[in-house]
């Protein structure tokens, strides 16, 4: 047995070009205007489940700029999406703050608490890491019940969160307000993702995700980008923790199972790893598909969710990046006749 | 000094759970180089089958000897239909995969046998062992089993030509290739073997959680964590890690303050984040080392 294997020809994340992370102009408008117009047609139900779209869309998008920026694994990403809702949470409850201010504290709680989960995380990698993450994400709901934080955090029943109302006198339902504000939101991080990824630093992380012995010889800090993707992608995560705990108007420590993480996950495996747009996607596929296979067969919906994702797996390996690029290639050609 | 003991002698035998569990991981970690997450729901399977078997009548070691054999070809099929196509896939892809049979066993188990709890017999009986109250003759058979198991596991990867076979095509698959080793099939027959080795895990396991779907999850966390403390490429600290899991997690639970049943399981996953950054390699594994 050989002490020395050859430097690790496995892949953990496919190469995705800088340039196939996005979408076209034409496409993201149209995608903009529908999410805009939408909302005022339908009924309030509709408008908070469009709302968890989003956020749960900016939670899989966090993870993408983990994932498919800097090639590292996650399955604990509902810990930072517990600790955004939670720090929104008792700032809006226990110090009475204005719940729009309460998200870049939650952002920059997040930020710190995933940078310095990274350091540990450096040395780990592949599995390794799955499984670290995964450890800590079975804890935190354990933690948050613990009797000493039980003052703020309410223990196990929790906190509930007032919905906020329309300001300047708006004419909208809170459902509404609440959903224009997430969009707003919404977009602003994703131009920033977009921009992150476009820059020096983004250009770091694909470097370090495609080959790290490359990129450090390249001149780049590897353990500084490494956890710096991990901060990054944990305050993105709290800030949408910190929006769906003022949607869902609740916070307990049974909401942020590992089943979040894992669902997060699979949102972002189902939306084509490293393809931000596609998040999106994913987050459509956690909130609905759970249901379709509901719909499908009571008894069996783990199987139907299950099979489903095998089907994903084997037919689009890419997730929705591949059925996009697939459309317009037969866009292409529908044009060129 | 009584208490301490005795605490000790609870841990061994919660310890020979995870012990078990712990060498189910570190087989499919050997052939395939992944963590199964769906391990424990394959081994809540098996043990269901078995119990089938029972309440149809067939006595426990027939129904023992049935399931490995319906775990082993289980396993084997779920590699060749499943996980084959997948070999060349990402491990992101593979995980999700895992995920998903995770879902499927579950549900499908579920609604078979349903989620009601079940009592499940043991072979050895529950009367105390050797005059001690806290270790029963089920334990002590449990740990004797777990035992064995090593042992036929080191002699069967020690000395037969098929388990060096194994060693070889998960250590370097180029080279076991070249030496007419068919290395696809030494993967399927590890899933087998880490299937079959899980529902001996189970059927060991379920007269003490009892026998329900759910009855995997908390530990087969503890069984990563053994199988991290004892490094994941020995099946040997595996065991050993299993072990000391339990006696950890008794004594952080009898003597630190404030952690009580509530906190054992995030003990276990700070033990496995201690270990992972302190030593990676585990206790008894072999450090991975890359040639630049």
């Amino acid at each position: 047995m050989s002490a020395a294997q050859e430097v690790a020809n496995e892949i953990a994340v496919e190469a995705v070009p800088k340039r196939a992370m996005t979408l076209g102009a034409g496409t993201s408008l149209l995608v903009l205007a529908l999410l805009i117009v939408v909302p005022l047609f339908v009924k309030n139900f509709i408008i908070f489940q469009m709302t968890m779209l989003l956020i749960y869309g900016l939670a899989v998008l966090a993870l993408n700029i983990l994932t498919g920026g800097s090639g590292q694994f996650s399955l604990g990403q509902s810990a930072f999406y517990a600790v955004g809702a939670y720090t929104s949470a008792i700032l809006m409850e226990h110090v009475g703050m204005n719940y729009a201010l309460t998200l870049p504290i939650a952002g920059l709680i997040c930020f710190a608490f995933g940078f310095l989960f990274g350091q540990p995380a450096l040395r780990l990698s592949g599995v390794y890491l799955a499984l670290a993450t995964f450890a800590l994400a079975t804890a935190m709901p354990q933690l948050l019940k613990l009797g000493y934080v039980e003052k703020w955090t309410g223990g196990v029943q929790g906190l509930v969160v007032t919905k906020p109302d329309a300001p300047f006198g708006l004419p909208m339902s809170q459902d509404m307000w609440l959903y224009y504000f997430t969009l707003a939101v919404t977009i602003a991080i994703y131009v920033f993702s977009v921009n992150l990824l476009r820059s020096r630093s983004g250009r770091a992380f694909m470097a370090i995700r495609d080959n790290e012995i490359a990129a450090s010889a390249m001149g780049i800090d590897v353990a500084l980008y490494k956890t710096l993707a991990f901060g990054v992608s944990a305050a993105v995560t709290g800030i949408a923790g910190g929006l769906g705990a003022i949607a869902v108007q609740f916070v307990a420590p049974d909401g942020y199972t590992i089943t979040l993480a894992i669902s997060l996950f699979l949102g972002m495996v189902v939306g084509g790893v490293g393809w931000l747009p596609g998040s999106i996607v994913g987050s459509a596929f956690i909130i609905f598909v759970p249901n379709i296979a509901e719909g499908v067969s009571k008894g069996l919906s783990g199987a139907v969710f299950g099979i489903i994702l095998f089907l994903v797996i084997f037919l689009v390996p890419h997730g929705a990046r591949q059925v996009a690029l697939l459309a317009q290639h037969l866009l292409g050609q529908f044009k060129k006749r | 000094m009584e208490l301490f003991t005795n605490q000790i002698l609870a841990g061994i035998a919660t310890g020979a759970i995870y012990a078990c569990m712990a060498l189910a991981v570190v087989m499919i970690y050997q052939a395939i180089d992944h963590l199964n997450f769906a391990q424990g729901e394959m081994a809540m399977f098996s043990t269901f089958v078995s119990w089938q078997l029972m309440q149809w009548g067939v006595p426990y070691w027939g129904a023992f000897l049935l399931t490995l054999v319906f775990s082993f070809a289980g396993g084997i099929a779920i590699e060749r239909l499943l996980f084959k196509p997948l070999a060349k896939a990402p491990i992101l892809t593979n995980v999700a995969g895992f995920i998903a049979l995770f879902a499927i066993i579950n549900s499908v188990a579920g609604l078979i046998w349903d989620f009601t709890i079940k009592q499940y017999p043991t072979p050895f009986g529950s009367a105390p062992f050797l005059g001690s109250q806290l270790i029963s003759t089920h334990q002590a058979g449990m740990i004797g089993v777990t035992v064995l198991l090593l042992i036929a596991l080191y002699v069967f990867f020690r000395f037969t030509r098929i388990g060096l076979a194994m060693r070889a095509a998960a250590s370097v698959p180029e080279s076991a290739r070249l030496v007419g080793i068919n290395t696809s099939w030494m993967i399927a027959l590890g899933w087998g073997m880490a299937a079959a080795i899980g529902s001996i895990a189970g059927m060991l396991i379920a007269p003490v959680v009892f026998l329900e779907p759910n009855m995997m999850g908390g530990v087969l966390i503890y069984g990563f964590a053994a199988a991290v403390l004892g490094g994941l490429t020995s099946p040997f600290g595996a065991v050993v890690g299993g072990f000391l899991v339990g006696i950890f997690e008794n004594l952080a639970g009898t003597y630190i303050p404030g952690i009580g049943n509530e906190l054992k399981l995030p003990i276990a996953l700070a033990l496995i984040i201690t270990v992972l950054v302190v030593k990676p390699a585990g206790l008894f594994g072999r450090p991975i080392i890359k040639r630049v």
